[in-house]
């Protein structure tokens, strides 16, 4: 049993919603790249440049990289919660799994901190 | 809390159905690609900054390595996408039954498979 004080917003249903509603932005995205890269098969600077360049796709960009940040912060919490416990790796368990999702949060912070700078530091 | 209350879920002592497995693979792509994203976002950034970036990025990706590794990273995006979708399915009780589930899992790994081939054969 794990005492739930390290969840996203306090509510498994809150969660449970922005792991969907991020997981289909972070679809749309997907399909969106690869539907560019099949599209564009001799890609240039120019081009890749250009696509970047544009409003919209910095904000769809930036929209994806907050989404992933949210979405892999419930995934990571998930998987921590369900296999680091005290049944499983013992006493020091909860250290342990402290330790990792504050080192998850930090990478997402990290994550979306660089997401901004390549795409307004263009 | 009562300490000793018994607890059931030992996963190590339990045999998992398939979607079991599919379930568990999806977990195993995302943290895969959690930690594959910090290369992505690398060559993200360095392909932005100039022409000698992007013509860096280009060349780095064309050797056999490289390209094993974005087979890899694509294989597990593709995974966890198509498992999503069955996800979002079964949330609004699509192939949440027994059989349902069975055959949702078996072609979730189908798709999958035909998939990460397909992309293997785009990225060489």
């Amino acid at each position: 049993m794990v005492t739930n004080v390290t969840n996203l917003s306090r509510s498994g249903l809150y969660d449970w919603m922005v792991q969907r509603v991020s997981a289909i932005v972070l679809g749309a995205y997907f399909i969106f790249m690869m539907g560019y890269f099949i599209t564009h098969p001799g890609l240039t600077y120019a081009d890749w440049h250009a696509l970047f360049s544009g409003t919209g796709m910095r904000i769809f960009s930036l929209m994806a990289i907050v989404a992933l940040g949210a979405h892999a912060w419930v995934g990571m919490w998930t998987i921590t919660t369900d296999y680091l416990t005290e049944q499983a790796i013992g006493n020091k368990a909860v250290v342990v799994r402290f330790s990792v999702q504050a080192l998850c949060g930090f990478a997402m912070f990290a994550y979306v901190v660089w997401g901004i700078q390549i795409l307004w530091g263009l | 809390m009562n300490s000793k209350r018994p607890v059931n879920l030992d996963l190590r002592t339990i045999k998992l159905p398939l979607p079991a497995y599919t379930s568990i693979l999806h977990r195993i792509s995302g943290v895969i690609l959690f930690v594959g994203i910090a290369f992505l976002l690398c060559a993200l950034d360095s392909s932005l900054s100039s022409e000698e970036g992007f013509n860096s990025v280009k060349e780095t990706m064309s050797h056999p390595f490289a390209k094993f590794i974005t087979w890899g990273l694509l294989s597990a995006l593709i995974y966890h996408f198509v498992a999503g979708v069955k996800h979002l399915l079964l949330d609004i009780d699509i192939a949440d039954g027994k059989e349902s589930g069975l055959l949702a899992s078996k072609v979730t790994l189908a798709v999958s498979v035909l998939l990460i081939l397909i992309a293997g054969v785009w990225v060489w």
